[in-house]
């Protein structure tokens, strides 16, 4: 029985996040989750709002950069944070909804903004047991 | 990082000769204390970036090197484009223009005595600051676009400043070259409502008193007397040029096989100059230096309008504007030749010597005014480019303390709001949204600001000319 869950990895400048899920649609919904923890506390946040997903990259480690910038995007443009996701992945595209809430500063106490997932320390695996795993540094 | 891996050429100047598939050295200007104190991955860029094609010289570290994206923070390297020289996206980073622009108050610390509260109060709730904040300015398509080619040149044409404040500012202002059609849509949404914000991170505003002097002929041509109050501000281009950066890496990851370029780490993306990617990434680029030179353009204008209610009496004028993450078309001589030169300079500062052309007259003899920003709680620096910068790294050196751990261990290490209570004891003010972020930008996670400053004077780089200490700190 593979985990579920993510958790942070240190980077010297900026935070590494990683994702562990039976699939990899779970891997990277605990890796966006993990993006989330680096801003504020999750527990913190709740599922006001509901935004639709979707971007595509041809490899899997690429495409979690594209899922993370599209978060990263969202949460910029919204001025939006969230804390709960469901991913589907086919093949080269994912889609994904993402639940959240206005950014309450008050509340949140946001420590960073997130300026982009880069391709440092990007890796998406699969272990032996079967349980994929998702990571990279996010640039704060 | 251990300096046996170097030829030791000074107390100040190690080098790696090529070999692989490195066509320059790669050269670091450190002292042993501070290449010991570096992640190992700081050889492995500085080396990677050493195997571009172009390259000129070498591939420079600064003395404030760390684990950065491809090029190490504190990286320098310039590349020609007759020789099939590239510019990468990953070379300038995530925040295009970040930098550092310091304000002379004429102030006393003396005259500030009594009023630090108010005056903290005042900046943090009048500038906006951390995720979620708004400037109060929303751009429309075409202001945008007008914003993208002017830089703080716009802003002052729009009342954030006035004409004076431009000769202070790298290229007076206003980024030449600069192609908003270059940027695309999301950028720009990004950045719509984030003019004049300063956003988070390392990022900051904050009053410090001058408390010494190195060299007070070149303090006194910059308007810098001992015990006088500047105010300095740390910021870049927001999300503009994070979602620039963003979007080149990627094309340029994916572009560079195409081109014949071998990349020994996806991070290291780059294109041709002279390519239709490489221009379009030049033209974007530059768009997104303009963005940083009037987003600290306007925080200048709202710093002003926060002094000018608590001291009536103060004009703020600009010592001078640094950016520190950039790519620029600079002349410089190379075997006795001049070259236009394509200069990456991530975490770096530019450090033009006395005479150089782009100074303005009234620097012309002390050289270009170089700030270095501390951490929360320690010194700052200012510094002047020197008669040898150019003779190092392109005329460049370091731009911060650069840090010496992580987020995360920080995080372990401090608590926010202890943080704030012992600044406060040694009379700084600290003023920001998150405890947590305080803590991830405790002083202690830093590298001590005074030794890099040192190292970069006894390599030449540039020259120590007055340190700074907070007295007020608004951070993101």
């Amino acid at each position: 029985m593979s985990m579920t869950g993510w958790e942070h990895f240190p980077h010297e400048a900026d935070v590494g996040i990683r994702g562990y899920g039976p699939s990899l649609s779970v891997a990277f919904e605990q890796a966006a989750l993990a993006m989330m923890a680096a801003i504020a506390d999750v527990e913190g946040i709740e599922s006001r709002q509901r935004v639709e997903i979707a971007c595509e990259a041809p490899e899997p480690d690429l495409l979690l950069v594209e899922w993370l910038n599209a978060l990263i995007y969202e949460m910029a443009t919204r001025d939006m944070i969230f804390c709960r996701f469901a991913v589907t992945i086919e093949g080269t595209a994912l889609s994904a909804q993402a639940w959240g809430e206005d950014v309450d500063v008050e509340r949140h106490r946001p420590a960073a903004e997130v300026k982009g997932a880069t391709y440092t320390a990007l890796e998406v695996s699969r272990a032996a047991d079967g349980g994929w795993m998702a990571q990279c540094v996010v640039d704060v | 990082m251990q300096a046996e891996r170097f030829e030791k050429v000074s107390e100040f100047e190690w080098r790696v000769p090529p070999s692989g598939a490195m066509r320059v050295p790669a050269v670091i200007y450190a002292d042993e204390n501070l290449i010991r104190a570096m992640d190992e991955k700081v050889y492995e860029q500085v080396t990677n970036v050493a195997t571009l094609p172009g390259i000129v010289e070498a591939s420079y570290a600064m003395p404030d090197a760390h684990w950065g994206y491809g090029f190490p923070i504190g990286g320098v390297a310039a590349f020609d484009a007759e020789q099939g020289g590239v510019v990468s996206a990953g070379g300038v980073g995530f925040d295009i223009s970040c930098g550092v622009r310091t304000l002379l108050t004429g102030l006393t610390r003396t005259q500030l005595e009594g009023h630090e509260s108010p005056l903290a109060d005042g900046l943090y709730s009048h500038i906006p600051v951390g995720l979620g904040s708004r400037g109060q300015i929303s751009l429309d398509a075409k202001e945008m676009d007008a914003m993208l080619t002017g830089g703080a040149r716009w802003a002052v044409e729009r009342g954030y400043g006035s004409p004076e404040d431009l000769e202070r500012v790298e290229e007076h202002g206003c980024m030449a070259g600069a192609r908003p059609e270059c940027v695309s849509e999301r950028a720009k949404n990004r950045q719509r409502r984030e003019m004049g914000t300063l956003g988070s991170g390392n990022h900051y505003l904050e009053v410090q008193q001058v408390v010494e002097l190195f060299d007070e002929a070149t303090a006194a041509v910059f308007g810098v007397q001992r015990g006088a109050v500047v105010v300095s501000i740390h910021c870049g281009s927001r999300g503009l040029g994070h979602q620039i950066g963003t979007e080149f890496l990627r094309d340029m990851a994916a572009g560079a096989p195409g081109q014949g370029i071998t990349l020994p780490d996806r991070e290291l993306a780059c294109a041709r100059i002279e390519s239709e990617l490489g221009q379009r990434y030049l033209g974007a680029m530059r768009a997104g230096i303009n963005c940083a030179l009037a987003n600290r353009q306007i925080i200048t204008h709202l710093t002003r309008e926060v002094f000018a209610r608590i001291f009536p009496q103060a004009g703020l004028t600009l010592l001078y504007d640094v950016s520190h993450n950039t790519c620029k078309r600079e002349e410089h001589t190379v075997d006795g030749r001049s070259r236009p030169l394509f200069v990456h300079r991530k975490g770096a500062t530019r450090a033009f010597g006395p005479g150089h052309p782009a100074l303005p007259e009234d620097l012309s003899e002390t050289g270009q005014p170089v700030l270095i920003g501390g951490s929360m709680g320690t010194s700052s620096y200012i510094l002047t480019g020197t008669e040898v910068s150019e003779t190092r790294a392109f005329s460049s050196a370091c731009h911060g303390a650069g840090r010496a751990m992580s987020r995360h261990a920080a995080r372990r290490r401090w608590r926010g709001r202890q943080l704030v209570d012992e600044l406060a004891q040694r009379n700084i003010l600290i003023r920001s949204p998150s405890s947590r972020g305080v803590a991830e930008e405790a002083p202690g996670a830093y590298k001590d600001v005074g030794a890099v400053v040192e190292a970069a004077e006894h390599a030449g780089l540039a020259r120590r000319v007055a340190r700074l200490e907070p007295v007020v700190c608004i951070k993101g």
